[in-house]
């Protein structure tokens, strides 16, 4: 089944108003039709209006959508799934809320930043307008500021791996709660550096905000080395990291190695799947249903292997996330491309899009 | 008597296995083109089609409410009659087809539509889109050839049962939705103990649900409330005019209630006519889709170990398209493009007309034929056929040759 919003938080009278209705509009919902009034009423699913499309840097933006019912809040920190229709088919993605909770006119938003590739962030970056409804999913993460907010703070994010990091710095400001922060974050250029401004307000305005500002392309990325002389007393400070994958390895052992792992909170940014071929042999994919056969490399989820080879296959996050790609799978073992485990009983739900065939095997999709 | 009839030969033995291979890759080909193409064009156009089907409906319940006035009946009716078409042929069996499941919509999806008929979603996309789309026209699989209660084909026996085939035929036309609801719980498979007993009682009660839904929706649920309102309406009309002179509060009460009774009654006669026109149109689309005269069908041993090539051959030959308009294909669920549909069941149906000049090409070259005709023409071949085969014995109907192009007729 295709993956769907969030059930919205509907006031009990109007729920119970529609549900005494339904009997006229079966097998349809009074929402079919109401929807045709105004998309957001939908009560099957959390919709949203984008209100405004705010340009962060020449690659990034920021989109402010309006939630259809009363939004339930998250936690600084944490990222939402967002459904959008390119090219006719709908897409779902994860983006870091960069919105703090909260927000007096209810709304939130996503900074997202232009992968060329990409499916919907050209679609934010470019093709999206104000008015545009987009279908609001689950809120998800454990990477999140803790309540209440520890004195003392260290965070280190690199180009877009600010967005989570925007949000507790928001929180925090809005609270007038900056109690000590040190700040490092690091963009290739000047230019490059998402919410430019709103930094420079923030330690305007707090004098516990240090912000330390790293153009790697003139001064190179920040080791772990570096953290003695960025912000001596580090060990001390509960550190929270958002960036690529090779920051946090060389962090990560830096804490276990000097410090303690137990401040250390971060948020790896979303794994590519499959693309690399890795190790594994790869395999022959039966889809039941269809009866498409699609080979796939022992990097490609299969997935993308039925895709390729003409299936229509479910498919939701791409990132193993929201299980909307799942089928049952009747032969043969999986491995997955995030672990390189391989597993696989007959009668297993496996998620397509973080699998990939280890030899045959056939799914009943 | 025994019925003799005239042999046809298969419309593939000419076709050598490899020809057939290139006929499969060349039609592949074209699904595959379509395939690549689909995008906002089409998902506007499935999406608006279902916000102007809503819009009839809204539209023949508004003016049913005040259905004891004749022309707001009738127009009410007509509305209707045409929302439950569209809701039934261009979206409803096209969406469960999986048409449109590409868009990755978690409603316009296979998996989650219900549409406005008795059978579940469940059963008929196992009956209809697995074992008629599967087995299509093969004698004794194809369940829907002749739905097991018509002789429509002169090699299927004759049975003193099928004198009165012309009978339930009139009543199969009427109340279609019904019969196909039944003929979803695949009678053979009870009877030959293929089936569980679970299962059977589990779809039974999903017929019974749907029926129930149904029946709640257009026989008390909008036929009262067009009551209620006239009843209203009346009474503030009557009240106005002074009626509580005339036996006061409950003379005016009894009064209007007279005009609710006639609206509710009228109400429910045009849903009940709605009903029955989608049931017509449907049965009449469908019957002309397989069963007019041009069509081939086929023994379970001219299909045994059948390749790619041989499938796509029955099913451009075990089709046949309806000739019309624009609009006569939206009302019919595009399924005019029978044989189109038969390639390619799940192919969006919008892509139908614009891949039919390319399978006619096809079936030039490889010298097959390309079963088409106008409505009525099909329609009648369809009728004649099944008074005549209420009847012993009976001869397989000449068969049109290889289609030559536009301006060569078939027949």
């Amino acid at each position: 089944m295709a993956e769907r919003g969030a059930p919205p938080q509907v006031p009990a009278l109007r729920r119970k108003a529609l549900h005494a209705v339904r009997s006229f509009f079966s097998p349809l919902l009074p929402d079919d039709y109401l929807e045709l009034i105004n998309p957001l009423w939908s009560t099957r699913e959390l919709r949203g209006r984008i209100e405004r499309i705010d340009k962060e840097t020449s690659e990034a933006v920021t989109v402010l959508i309006r939630p259809g019912f009363e939004w339930t809040g998250h936690q600084p920190g944490q990222y939402l799934r967002i459904g959008v229709v390119v090219d006719g088919v709908h897409h779902w993605r994860a983006y870091s809320l960069t919105s703090e909770p909260g927000r007096p006119d209810g709304c939130i938003s996503i900074t997202p930043k232009l992968v060329d590739t990409g499916k919907v962030s050209p679609y934010f970056v470019h093709g999206a307008r104000p008015g545009d409804v987009v279908r609001l999913g689950g809120v998800e993460g454990t990477f999140v500021l803790p309540d209440p907010a520890p004195r003392k703070l260290l965070m280190i994010s690199a180009g877009s791996g600010i967005t989570p990091i925007m949000s507790m710095l928001r929180s925090l400001h809005r609270s007038d709660s900056v109690g000590d922060v040190v700040h490092l974050h690091s963009a290739r250029t000047a230019d490059a550096v998402i919410f430019a401004e709103l930094l420079g307000e923030i330690e305007n305005a707090h004098e516990g905000y240090d912000l330390r500002l790293r153009i790697t392309g003139e001064q190179g990325r920040v080791a772990a080395e570096d953290l003695d002389e960025l912000c001596p007393d580090w060990r001390e400070r509960h550190a929270f990291l958002s960036g690529p994958a090779a920051m946090l390895d060389a962090m990560v052992e830096r804490w276990e190695r000097d410090g303690d792992p137990q401040l250390l909170h971060m948020e790896r940014f979303q794994p590519l799947i499959g693309g690399e071929p890795g190790e594994g042999e790869g395999g022959v994919v039966r889809f039941a249903k269809s009866g498409v056969e699609a080979r796939c490399d022992s990097g490609t989820p299969i997935l993308v292997g039925g895709e390729e080879a003409g299936a229509t296959l479910p498919f939701g996050c791409r990132m193993g996330i929201c299980h909307t790609c799942v089928g049952r799978l009747c032969k043969g073992e999986v491995r997955d491309l995030r672990t390189g485990q391989v597993h696989g009983s007959e009668g297993e739900m496996i998620r397509t899009c973080v699998n990939a065939p280890e030899g045959s095997i056939e799914i009943a999709l | 008597m025994n019925a003799t009839t005239a042999e046809v030969a298969s419309p593939l033995a000419h076709l050598s296995a490899d020809q057939l291979d290139q006929l499969a890759d060349e039609l592949d080909e074209i699904r595959d083109r379509v395939f690549a193409d689909l995008g906002e064009r089409d998902r506007r156009y499935i999406e608006s089609m279902i916000a102007m089907q809503r819009r009839l409906a809204v539209m023949g319940r508004v003016l049913l409410l005040a259905a004891r006035y004749r022309p707001a009946q009738i127009a009410g009716t007509a509305a209707l009659s045409m929302a439950k078409i569209l809701e039934n042929m261009e979206i409803g069996h096209n969406v469960l087809h999986g048409q449109w499941d590409w868009m990755n919509d978690p409603q316009i999806n296979s998996s989650t539509w219900d549409w406005d008929t008795a059978s579940t979603s469940e059963a008929w996309k196992h009956s209809h889109n697995y074992v008629h789309h599967t087995f299509t026209n093969i004698l004794g699989k194809d369940k829907d050839l002749g739905y097991e209660i018509m002789r429509i084909d002169p090699q299927q026996k004759w049975h003193p049962v099928y004198l009165l085939q012309p009978f339930y035929n009139l009543l199969l036309m009427s109340f279609f939705e019904w019969g196909v609801a039944l003929h979803d719980l695949d009678f053979e498979a009870i009877r030959t103990g293929k089936k569980s007993k679970a299962q059977v009682k589990r779809e039974l009660a999903g017929i019974r649900e749907k029926a129930k839904s149904q029946v709640v929706k257009d026989y008390i649920a909008w036929p009262l409330l067009s009551g209620l309102a006239t009843t209203a309406f009346d009474a503030a009309l009557d009240a106005r005019r002074g009626g509580r002179r005339r036996g006061g509060l409950a003379g005016v009460l009894k009064r209007a209630l007279g005009g609710g009774g006639e609206s509710f009654r009228a109400a429910a006669a045009g849903d009940a006519s709605a009903n029955i026109a989608r049931n017509v149109w449907s049965y009449a689309i469908i019957f002309c889709g397989h069963f007019p005269d041009q069509t081939y069908t086929f023994k379970p041993s001219e299909v045994e170990n059948e390749s790619r090539g041989g499938w796509y051959v029955r099913q451009l030959t075990g089709a046949a398209n309806i000739e019309g308009s624009p609009l006569f294909h939206v009302a019919s669920g595009n399924l005019g493009y029978q044989v189109e549909h038969h390639l390619f069941p799940d192919l969006p149906s919008t892509r139908y007309a614009e891949i039919a000049p390319q399978v006619k090409q096809v079936c030039e070259r490889y010298g097959l034929p390309y079963n088409s005709g106008p409505f009525a023409q099909q329609l009648g071949m369809v009728q004649r056929t099944i008074l005549r085969l209420a009847f012993p014995g009976g001869e397989q109907r000449a068969k049109p040759g290889p289609y030559r192009g536009e301006d060569h007729p078939a027949l």
